[in-house]
């Protein structure tokens, strides 16, 4: 195929070959950075809690009247000893929060009682000692919290546990040698609190863009909070999720009524991804939507341009047809010809593609685009220019050559 | 002439269905996402009280030190002392603190379940600074703050759950187990954003239930919805916390003149310097006051999703234009001969480069009237797009549709410039001698 004469024809047409290209360049800019971003977040929605989410259930449950703290706690201890007795529970624990709250309590964590700057941030969940069977988590060392470790904190009185459990992911981020168990940690106070156990992994309360340095980082204090509310967290036996929503509810109110199950807060895990994903996953739908409509668009563009293209050169196909072109040989013409305007256009949408991502990452902490992004957008654009081109490309390669002795 | 040309570009319109139907869906396209996302975005980055948002401001006063604050920034809100020391101070016309709590109601009736209801605690200047309109009765005063009064005001809705709607003035509601008078019933009203309590939450949030006075919340020990410490939290009970570390409450004073702001600036920086001189701040004056706009600015209100996508729109509407063009000049020299006739007959190059701006409008139009309809399909499914207490904002209304209608039809004009201007260069000879 001779690429020269294409050429030579292309600059009769600057200014549709230049409107061809600028588009195929503009929405492989678009597309690029669109499948970027449903990618970060498709990633983010399926990053794991560590815990036993399809058999979990979270209550949030809120003090109603006035109470002092020990009727709270004598009322959290026998709501507690109800719930457990339930058919369709395995165990239950009280919270301060749950993996993917959307907020929450979290705590400076240092390595002495007199640093000032902290040493990580960790996201803080109090409970009993029924917490890590309750989430369903993987205790990899140590041991777990005993009944008697289990502490009362009443409004506004900080209470530094002596023991804690730790995530591995803390762990590793406060003595990267290995070395966590059994060590001195200090949360906000001079008191320390000894490492007695580490999990695989629990999911922040919060996973918002500030707390990603912080990934995973969480400590558990054997507490249980006595204040205007807590959350329940609720382990069914598997299979018996759908029973134990319906009994939760019915046996706390029947210990006693005067408590607010706040309904727009915790549930099963479905609801809470629910809401807490929301805007991702709005973001990934709305970017899949006008990256398919964009293709669409751009392929119809260059569906129309080209018919155009082909309806203007019906004299000149004649002739070549007569001079003894084939059939083929039409066809090849303006596939090539498509395929050199695409290339021009990937080239300059490549640039700002790469460019739009670094703006982004400058305005909206995004992450860096990477290769295969624009790899992966490059071949569907060609292709896309190829596929649109064929229809067009067909019709003319079906002129017959008596079109050359036609006076239009 | 202008109504035979807009019958002439229908007509043209009909002639290449096709290439037509195309051109009207990428307008009809490029135009509803952008006024989807615009709707959305044009609700969260509104100014929720145009009227008095700059004489509005909001001060902070940095007390956690270069090594514990924002990067460099004063915490969003106050500890308990310097709120204190501003009201205290009384430098401003109006001046209020406030934190959002939440407390529990049981409502009349024997087998009522209690529900939860959230609120405000703020001095009574609150009402008049924000201007909160009411329904029946009325806000607070500062003798009604200075004693700590038991009073409250209820939000219309909450008073239609509670009490029906009726003038519930003067009654008395128990939150929390505390009694309290009903001094007031607001008429709906609730700022997008909720520009005023911005601490540790988004400025979009489920209705507020009632107010009531700051002072009387700390002597029920109201605990704030959300607070931030820094440095060793070994307080123990209410009053240790009150004088720990510990940010919540926001204060916010009304300054009417560009004098009365930089005289309030000057007061907080002395405030610091007093503070440093007394060796509660081991550090130099790091003071803020900033006004409504500026404030949501600050606080980044506008959720990043929200930007990004009006953005990516308003990429896909310049590439859909991109495409207009190509096929009106493909659409307006395949009609080269005619072009030729019509200049041979004498019309001028400016009559036919009118022609096919008009042409092109009737081209706008017809998108516009398919965005105008995509738009509205959008809106109502946007709960899809974005988190419900935002897409609840997103609405359709008269000028959002003239906006739909009018940017459809320039943004098409304008494309059609080059593709006009091709047409209008048609040299009628070489037309003619080629037919």
């Amino acid at each position: 195929m001779q690429i020269k004469p294409i050429l030579a024809a292309l600059r009769r047409h600057k200014a549709g070959t230049v409107l061809i290209a600028l588009q195929i360049a503009l929405t492989l800019a678009i597309v690029c950075n669109a499948l970027f971003i449903i990618q970060q977040r498709l990633a983010h929605m399926s990053e794991p809690t560590g815990i036993d989410e399809a058999n979990l259930l979270v209550i949030s449950n809120q003090w109603a009247g006035h109470r002092s703290p020990q009727e709270v706690d004598a009322q959290i201890q026998a709501d507690l000893a109800a719930l457990r007795q339930l058919p369709s529970v395995r165990d239950a624990s009280p919270s301060d929060g749950y993996p993917l709250t959307g907020g929450g309590w979290d705590n400076y964590v240092m390595l002495t009682p007199e640093q000032i700057e902290k040493t990580t941030d960790a996201s803080v969940y109090m409970g009993d000692e029924h917490m890590l069977d309750t989430l369903g988590v993987k205790l990899i060392a140590g041991r777990n919290f005993n009944a008697s470790e289990v502490m009362q904190m009443t409004s506004r009185q900080v209470v530094i546990p002596p023991v804690v459990i730790v995530t591995k992911a803390l762990a590793d981020h406060l003595f990267p040698d290995g070395s966590a168990l059994g060590k001195p940690i200090y949360s906000m106070s001079s008191t320390p609190s000894t490492i007695i156990g580490i999990i695989e992994r629990l999911q922040r309360q919060d996973v918002k863009t500030w707390s990603k340095p912080y990934a995973y980082e969480s400590l558990l204090w054997p507490m249980r909070e006595d204040t205007d509310g807590l959350y329940y967290i609720v382990r069914a036996k598997p299979g018996q999720l759908a029973a134990a929503m319906r009994a939760v509810p019915q046996a706390l109110y029947a210990q006693n009524r005067m408590r607010i199950i706040d309904p727009k807060d915790g549930g099963t895990y479905a609801q809470i991804r629910e809401r807490i994903y929301d805007s991702d996953r709005g973001m990934a739908i709305l970017m899949c939507i006008i990256s398919a409509v964009l293709l669409a668009i751009t392929a119809a563009g260059i569906v129309g341009l080209t018919s155009f293209w082909v309806g203007q050169r019906r004299k000149q196909i004649g002739v070549r047809r007569a001079l003894g072109a084939r059939r083929g040989d039409i066809l090849n013409y303006f596939l090539t010809e498509n395929f050199l305007i695409s290339v021009g256009g990937v080239m300059v949408g490549t640039v700002l593609a790469v460019g739009i991502n670094l703006w982004m990452m400058a305005r909206f902490e995004m992450a860096r685009l990477s290769l295969a992004y624009v790899i992966d957008g490059v071949i569907i654009l060609l292709l896309l220019g190829q596929l649109a081109t064929l229809a067009p490309a067909l019709r003319a390669s079906r002129v017959s050559p008596v079109e050359a002795t036609r006076s239009t | 002439m202008f109504a035979y040309y807009f019958e002439l570009g229908l007509r043209s319109l009909r002639r290449n269905p096709a290439l037509t139907a195309l051109m009207v869906m990428a307008i009809g396209f490029g135009v509803a996402a952008s006024m989807i996302t615009y709707s959305v975005f044009r609700a969260v980055s509104g100014n929720p009280i145009p009227e008095k948002s700059a004489q509005l401001f909001t001060p902070q006063i940095d007390s956690w030190g270069p090594q514990q604050n924002l990067k460099g920034e004063p915490a969003d809100a106050l500890n308990y002392i310097d709120a204190m020391a501003l009201m205290r101070a009384h430098r401003a016309r109006r001046q209020t603190l406030l934190y959002g709590v939440g407390m529990s109601v049981l409502p009349s009736g024997n087998d009522s379940l209690p529900v939860a209801a959230n609120g405000y605690a703020v001095y009574g200047d609150f009402f008049p600074m924000f201007e909160v309109p009411f329904l029946y009765g009325g806000g607070w005063n500062t003798a009604d703050d200075d004693r700590r009064a038991a009073v409250v005001v209820l939000s219309e809705e909450f008073n239609q759950k509670l009490f029906d709607g009726a003038n519930s003035v003067g009654r008395e509601i128990t939150l929390d187990g505390h009694d309290y008078r009903i001094a007031g019933v607001t008429r709906h009203w609730d700022p997008q954003p909720r520009f005023f309590s911005l601490f540790n939450t988004s400025g979009f949030k489920d209705a507020t239930d009632f107010y009531l006075p700051f002072t009387r919340a700390l002597d029920v020990q109201a605990n704030p919805g959300s607070n931030s410490c820094r440095g060793h939290m070994d307080f123990s009970g209410w009053d240790g916390w009150l004088r720990s570390s510990c940010v919540w409450a926001t204060p916010w004073v009304e300054l009417d003149s560009a004098v009365e702001v930089a005289r309030y600036g000057k007061f907080l920086e002395d405030y610091a310097t007093d503070q440093q001189r007394a060796g509660r701040f081991a550090w130099a004056p790091n003071v803020r006051l900033r006004n409504v706009m500026q404030w949501l600015d600050y606080q980044h209100v506008v959720p990043p999703e929200s930007r990004i996508s009006l953005l990516v729109s308003l990429g896909f509407f310049a590439i859909c234009l991109v495409n207009t063009i190509g096929l009106l000049l493909a659409k307006f020299l395949r009609r080269a001969g005619e072009i030729g006739i019509r200049r041979a007959l004498g019309a001028s190059r400016r009559e036919i480069y009118t022609q096919y701006l008009i042409e092109a409008a009737t081209v706008g139009l017809a998108g516009g009237v398919l965005g105008l309809l995509l738009t509205t399909v959008g809106i109502s499914g946007v709960g899809l797009l974005f988190q419900p207490q935002i897409a609840r904002l997103a609405h359709l209304d008269f000028s959002l549709v003239a906006l739909t209608l009018a940017v459809a039809i320039l943004a098409t004009v304008v494309a059609a410039f080059y593709p006009a201007w091709r047409a209008a260069r048609v040299q009628p000879a070489w037309q003619l001698k080629s037919n």
